[in-house]
């Protein structure tokens, strides 16, 4: 191999993690960005609208008053066949919920970067899950990142999920953690990403000479239409969006297999795996703070604790039967959480004691809240708090109410 | 059979009459028309028509004598309202047409 096929293989180089959202949505080729600045989440429309200007990327870049416009111009591009991009953080996310749920009910595969910010009241504008966790109903795919490299391959990947589902991705990554920490990050040529990523093909066909209504108000009951079909009602087509996420974990790992073939970092399971095979304790963890919780593990290892950690990649679909394999024979399952369901407990704690439910396990259940509105998430609290659940579980004590939560209080 | 043969993943539809269902369902009142007022028909010239260029649902048909498409009129009255010679009388659904008006 002479030295220029080398440079080719491996381009490493240090980004931030906007930086990599930024290089990841280029090489997807994306034809029309719309976004609106919000801290962290700042620099990916800076940086995209430089390469827009330099020329490097053949897009429009559509300057737009607010996000609910910013997804209300991608929707509608992607509508007519465009490839379309968005980013946005905390109080913009949530500026965009409705069109968040209009995206995915119109079946437009958008891909979106969530920064991910705390939301006010009081304002922050550091790190928690909050704000993505807040739109998990909205029909969208959601997939968190640990790292920049993760946020890059990922936002390429969901291109492809999302145009074969036809259902709209969120790339989730830790504000200030990662968006604005560098690592080295191994940027693929433009040329393997499109040997990656097919070209877009739209399910909505908007054309003169044969004119369509999409999404027009659509009443309770299903319909014959002119042609005498009968069409779906508001809930059939609410029936297949669920259908599609439910079947979309497939096409998600087949996809993340194909990636992992194609530039030598695999993306074939739903979740992370960290020597979970003889662990009969689980942190489980998403985004940057399953990072953390490696560490925690193996101080926890050196302790004589059977410790493992099940890094979430995929929240929704939530991927319940993988869960389920991993975790039945845990004795502890330690979920942390960077959000909270206030009057309830963490969402990702939620989740797996659903999935669990009517499996033959008795594993006991412990939830934390960590890491809102930017507080330190330091190894040591995980460890301590691992330890805390092992030594409850010798007292007996099992499933708790509520949740625990690390801080001063 | 299901409503999957449609084969559509979101709403999807082609422009056509009838296109939103049979919308005079909706109706609670009926227009009837009395020809006899009417200024189209008393002339028997294409004049007048301001029901046909109000209607927002496009249901009166642009002829001698001037009709109304039934199955898609919701009922909103506002032909009756816009009528200069008051020909036009809005019917509750349920009740007879009055004596006299001429029919629809």
């Amino acid at each position: 191999m002479d030295g220029k096929e080398r440079r080719r293989k491996t381009d490493v180089q240090m980004l931030d993690g906007n930086q990599a959202g930024a290089i990841g949505a280029k090489l997807s080729r994306v034809q029309v960005i719309a976004a609106y600045p919000i801290t962290p989440q700042t620099p990916v429309t800076e940086k995209l609208s430089e390469f827009v200007e330099k020329g490097e990327l053949n897009a429009e870049y559509i300057a737009v008053e607010g996000e609910h416009s910013a997804l209300a111009v991608c929707a509608s591009a992607s509508m007519v066949g465009a490839r379309t991009f968005t980013a946005s953080s905390a109080h913009g996310l949530a500026y965009m919920h409705e069109m968040l749920h209009w995206t995915a009910g119109a079946r437009l595969p958008v891909v979106l970067a969530c920064v991910n910010r705390a939301i006010g009241a009081p304002w922050n504008v550091l790190n928690d899950q909050q704000d993505s966790i807040s739109q998990r109903d909205t029909g969208w795919i959601q997939i968190y990142a640990r790292n920049n490299q993760e946020i890059l391959d990922s936002i390429i990947q969901a291109y492809k999920i999302a145009e074969m589902v036809y259902v709209p991705v969120m790339v989730c990554y830790d504000g200030y953690v990662l968006s604005h920490t560098e690592m080295p990050v191994d940027v693929p040529s433009q040329g393997s990403v499109d040997k990656f990523l097919p070209p877009y093909k739209p399910h909505t066909i908007l054309d003169p000479s044969s004119p369509r209504n999409y999404n027009l108000v659509t009443l309770a009951n299903p319909r014959a239409n002119t042609q005498g079909i009968l069409c779906h009602g508001y809930m059939e087509l609410r029936f297949l969006l669920q259908e599609a996420l439910q079947n979309s974990r497939e096409t998600i790992v087949s996809v993340g297999q194909e990636f992992g073939e194609m530039f030598g970092r695999g993306y074939d399971n739903t979740y992370w795996d960290f020597r979970l095979d003889d662990a009969d304790i689980v942190i489980v963890a998403m985004g940057s703070l399953a990072m953390e919780a490696m560490v925690a593990s193996k101080q926890l290892r050196e302790k004589g604790h059977k410790v493992g950690v099940l890094g979430l990649r995929v929240f929704r679909p939530f991927p319940k039967s993988d869960l389920v394999r991993a975790l039945r024979k845990s004795r502890v399952v330690v979920v942390f959480d960077k959000d909270i369901s206030y009057g309830s407990e963490g969402a990702v704690c939620s989740e797996i004691k659903a999935a669990l439910y009517g499996i033959d396990t008795t594993a006991m259940i412990r939830n934390y809240i960590v890491g809102l509105g930017g507080r330190d998430v330091k190894a040591r609290d995980l460890v301590d708090a691992v330890e805390k659940a092992v030594m409850l579980l010798g007292q007996g004590a099992l499933n708790v109410e509520y949740p625990e939560w690390i801080c001063q209080i | 059979m299901g409503t999957r043969e449609c084969r559509h993943i979101c709403d999807e539809s082609s422009p056509g009459i009838g296109e939103a269902g049979r919308t005079g369902e909706w109706r609670n009142a009926f227009p009837v028309i009395n020809q006899e007022k009417c200024v189209v028909t008393k002339r028997n010239k294409l004049t007048c028509f301001l029901c046909w260029l109000y209607c927002p649902d496009a249901v009166v048909r642009k002829e001698i004598p001037v009709s109304i498409d039934l199955e898609y009129c919701k009922g909103c009255g506002i032909c009756a309202q816009v009528c200069p010679a008051q020909a036009i009388t809005m019917v509750n659904e349920g009740e007879s047409c009055l004596e006299g008006t001429g029919g629809i």
